[in-house]
């Protein structure tokens, strides 16, 4: 049933007569499926669950934030009478639930939920193959990332209380028990997690790849793919290059914990007593760490820079502004991703001279960044702007990718990184930068391929209304926090209460949380949206948006081998919207060019 | 009280949402009903002024948070190098003003102006050589004035001279304490690790090493005004880090290496207090302490304190479960005063002395080895 069994037979006729599909089990439809689009669904739905986790755990903090130390019957109905007694917030599940609410958004959400969710289903339809190269893989990826979700929510329930030395987990802190309780199984758990959840990462992005290289139809040529998959492509060659020097790191730091290694530790003496680690250096550690640490921020964004140009482009009824130009500063971000981690290191202690070449690179990636965002920007000048909710996301991306775009400037200048260095300005700009912007890419993206996923429409009213007000939230968390930032607040504290310095900044702390609570809550308009759709939603059109793109021309109904008959060839680029000369305003790739009909674009 | 807030909150936002379907409702009413759940021209419209409207939002925001917030961002800079930093940050300031107000604008009114409309057609154009050129320039151009002014000033910060005349003074982090070290008269701290650690000697220092015989180790930390100040900061047991947002400073505190940072203090604590922008923000603070107070009062607990101003070391990096409440105060003198404080204080041997003398009578038995602590902790594992 592999893809390449379909390609090589030349035995078109086969496909048709359904014989290769028949005893779908419930098991191997739903559960153990080797169809990307199955696998993409449960990616989806795990990380929805993984999400409302994650988001859920933030509103709490929040809380806290606000009002802290006040009691919550909430917090002691979750966290129980041990991490809130009399519901009171405790300063360890603080700092675990600002932990683990990190993981679970970084890596389970936005790098597995958004680029496993969208790769799955669209690079195989996009390209015009029957499937994966290797549809076991997948399916083992996405178990796989299950496990390794299962063992994270786990950790959740362990006597000691979840990892809670940041999601960065530096040693010295993550590594002795001694110094912090999250730091014994739950820290554990959390290694164990990240190890298969690399092993599924890898897995998944080595699959995308071989597709992507080997399993065009014909006629699409490189330059003829839509910018998704040229994202999703770049994304997980990144990963690839990156998610194993994270790997090392963390068996490295398995060894330290639980075989007496001193890769990280060197001269410690805590709890009384002098330890017997020597010669470590935790600078080590954090050099291994954002050697991932920096290209998964791209990991997280570049899919969802995808997305927005390919929703961009269809609902702008125009093609995407600078297609190449679009290609060439996604292989620049990725190549100039992997040698820019030192910039979260500048106070870290390592050489100075080293701080300024990655100020330097740095400053560098501000260049493809800018010009991706000046393309969006023109490509919607002189549109036909069709205000679906997915392309209202769309915007809200560019929106909240320039704000926190721009104070990466501040942050990557060695210089200024002294003061704002882990104070809340660096929490407010990776937020809007990475964290949203990449959030509002997979709400696009769900928006806007739902029809293709489940077969019905999602109802856009809800979606207009839960566009607006998660767009005027995340402002509102996330504007004022700048600010609090600059006061010189460091993050990752319980309360501020012990500093009366800061006495001045808690007015700001209450609304930036009664934004995030009412954001927070108007999630649930698009859960309740998803869900419910999924059994009434309106059925769907096979071509709603009228895209040009092969997802467009494979039947509603999903079958193994994704087209029922030939494969579609590819004739044309994927953004022919509104080209002179044609009656409709688009023209998908698998028609042929009209006799005289020439290239338009460069 | 609590629980009934959430309740009316929850019941807002309720009705809050239902309005809003009703309203995104009412403007389907009278057109042809498109349940297709496709954009139309309706919905294009509206979503147009929307987001026209948002533009707005987006303005407003920033003039109120300016307006409301800007006096909280850390002003004047206590440090000599610290005005060269504030300087590069407000020209990035004008510079990310700029491109924000205008890029804002032009994303959300072409959104607006192109919104889409039956008899519309969009523009075929899908790339142009001189306007990519021109983006990708012009962002270098500036990109590389600011990475010049950067490297500048950093170079300048980061980098002390040997032959500079500084005083040196260790930075020692643990959880969840800070103490330093002065290196007397020397200038040249004794050596010191985890291993020596007994007793009142809490830092480790080598009572044997010649240089560390004139130490002094303090919880407060003094500095003179107008001297460069030359900070070895160590860590025993997790990563910290020494942030002092007033002087534009902050150096992790690494176990197992000796971190670095150096700078002048120009403004004594009590010329900083006198300054008017100080004066307001603590009037302020006390208004704000004030009104607490008597809320805690009438539920029976004691009052706060009044604030007054002090620098402040603080720990900027997760350390463990107080992490939020590792400080120490720091104080700027007078040369002449700093000199009287530093002579009043004993050193590291003299208090080393004394401990032992006082322990003597009693013939505490003095902490093992570290060796055989080696061993324990290796067995442990």
């Amino acid at each position: 049933m592999s893809a390449e069994a379909h390609d090589h037979a030349h035995d078109h006729a086969h496909d048709h007569d359904h014989e290769h599909h028949h005893k779908d089990t419930f098991i191997t439809k739903y559960i153990f499926s080797i169809d990307h689009k199955m696998i993409s669904k449960q990616y989806l739905i795990t990380g929805i669950i993984m999400g409302i986790i994650g988001v859920g755990m933030s509103m709490l903090f929040r809380m806290q934030l606000a009002w802290p130390e006040e009691s919550f019957k909430i917090f002691n109905f979750l966290l129980g009478d041990k991490f809130a007694p009399n519901g009171v917030m405790t300063n360890d599940i603080y700092l675990a639930l600002v932990t683990i609410h990190g993981t679970i958004m970084v890596f389970f959400v936005l790098t597995a939920a958004l680029s496993g969710t969208f790769s799955n289903l669209l690079i195989p339809l996009q390209i015009g193959a029957r499937d994966m190269a290797s549809g076991f893989l997948n399916m083992v990826s996405y178990w796989l990332f299950f496990t390794s979700s299962c063992i994270m929510v786990s950790s959740l329930f362990v006597e000691s209380g979840p990892a809670s030395a940041g999601w960065t987990i530096y040693p010295p802190l993550s590594a002795l028990p001694q110094a912090i309780g999250g730091s014994g199984t739950g820290m554990t758990l959390w290694l164990v997690s990240m190890a298969v959840f690399i092993a599924s990462s890898l897995l998944g992005s080595l699959n995308y790849v071989v597709t992507v290289i080997n399993l065009r139809t014909k006629g699409m040529s490189m330059t003829r793919l839509p910018l998704t998959v040229w994202a999703f492509f770049i994304t997980a060659v990144i990963g690839i290059v990156s998610f194993p020097v994270l790997l090392s790191a963390a068996l490295l730091l398995i060894m330290d914990r639980s075989f007496g290694t001193s890769f990280f530790l060197s001269d410690i003496y805590i709890a009384g007593e002098v330890l017997h680690y020597q010669g470590g250096s935790p600078v080590l550690f954090e050099h291994l760490f954002w050697f991932l640490g920096h290209p998964e921020v791209y990991i997280v964004i570049l899919p969802a820079m995808g997305l927005v140009s390919e929703i961009m482009a269809t609902n702008s009824r125009k093609p995407i502004f600078g297609y190449r130009a679009m290609i060439m500063s996604i292989l620049a971000i990725a190549f100039l991703s992997t040698i820019v981690w030192g910039h979260h290191m500048f106070m870290s202690g390592m050489n100075p001279f080293l701080g300024s070449v990655f100020t330097f690179t740095t400053l560098l990636i501000a260049i493809p960044s800018a010009v991706k965002a000046f393309n969006w920007i023109t490509t919607l000048w002189k549109g036909n702007l069709q205000m679906n909710p997915a392309m209202l996301y769309s915007i809200g991306f560019v929106s909240t990718f320039i704000t926190g775009g721009l104070t990466g400037i501040i942050l990557g200048d060695s210089t200024l990184d002294i003061n704002v260095h882990d104070t809340y300005f660096v929490v407010a700009h990776f937020h809007l930068v990475m964290g949203i912007s990449a959030l509002y890419g997979m709400f696009a993206g769900i928006y806007h391929w739902y029809p293709k996923m489940f077969g019905r429409m999602l109802n856009k009213n809800l979606g207009f209304v839960h566009f607006w007000v998660t767009t005027v939230c995340a402002y509102g968390v996330f504007f004022p926090m700048h600010f609090i930032g600059l006061a010189g607040l460091p993050r990752r504290y319980y309360t501020n209460t012990n500093f009366p310095l800061f006495d001045d900044l808690q007015n700001v702390n209450v609304l930036m949380t009664t934004f995030a609570l009412v954001g927070g809550a108007f999630q649930l308009v698009f859960l309740y949206n998803f869900f419910v759709s999924i059994f009434y939603g309106k059925r769907a059109v096979q071509n709603p948006w009228r895209s040009t793109t092969l997802e467009w021309t494979a039947p509603i109904k999903h079958i193994h081998g994704n087209w029922e008959g030939e494969i579609p060839h590819v004739h044309r680029w994927p953004y022919d919207y509104s080209k002179p000369g044609h009656e409709e305003d688009f023209v998908p790739q698998n028609v042929p060019m009209m006799p005289g009909e020439e290239e338009l674009h460069h | 009280m609590t629980s009934l807030l959430v309740i009316i909150v929850l019941v807002l936002l309720a009705v809050a949402l239902w309005q809003l379907t009703k309203i995104f409702d009412l403007t389907q009413v009278g057109a042809q009903s498109n349940d297709s759940q496709v954009a139309d021209d309706k919905d294009n419209n509206l979503q147009g002024y929307l987001m026209f409207a948002f533009l707005g939002f987006i303005y407003i925001l920033t003039i109120y948070s300016l307006l409301k917030w800007g006096h909280l961002v850390l002003h004047t800079p206590a440090s000599a190098h610290g005005s060269l930093v504030d300087n590069l940050m407000n020209i990035t300031w004008v510079l990310i003003f700029t491109v924000q107000t205008i890029t804002q604008a032009l994303l959300h009114y072409f959104a607006f102006k192109y919104r889409g409309r039956k008899e519309q057609k969009a523009l075929y154009f899908a790339d142009n050589n001189r306007l990519e050129f021109i983006w990708s320039v012009i962002p270098a151009i500036v990109l590389a004035g600011l990475i010049l002014y950067g490297l500048y000033a950093w170079t300048n910060i980061m980098f002390v001279e040997d032959d500079e005349d500084t005083v040196v003074v260790e930075i020692y982090a643990q959880q969840f304490k800070w103490t330093a070290r002065y290196a007397g008269d020397d200038d040249v701290l004794g050596k010191a690790n985890v291993r020596y650690i007994d007793g009142v000697n809490s830092l480790g220092v080598d009572m044997g090493d010649k240089y560390a015989q004139d130490d002094k180790v303090v919880t407060e930390l003094h500095l003179p005004k107008g001297k460069k100040v030359h900070f070895k900061i160590r860590s025993q047991d997790v990563l910290h880090s020494a942030y002092m947002p007033h002087f534009r400073a902050q150096m992790n505190c690494v176990p197992g290496m000796v971190t670095e940072f150096a700078f002048e203090p120009i403004y004594t604590t009590q010329e900083m207090r006198d300054m008017t922008f100080m004066q307001e923000k603590v009037a302020n603070i006390n208004a704000i302490r004030a009104k607490k107070s008597t809320e805690l009062v009438a539920k029976g607990e004691p009052a706060l304190d009044p604030y007054t101003f002090d620098y402040l070391l603080l720990c900027n990096k997760i350390c463990g479960s107080s992490h939020y409440n590792m400080q120490m105060k720091i104080v700027v003198d007078t040369p002449a005063e700093y000199k009287k404080w530093l002579a009043s204080k004993p050193t590291i041997v003299e208090e080393v002395k004394a401990s032992a003398a006082a322990d003597a009578p009693a013939d505490a038995p003095a902490k093992p080895a570290d060796t055989s602590k080696m061993a324990t902790a290796v067995a442990a594992k």
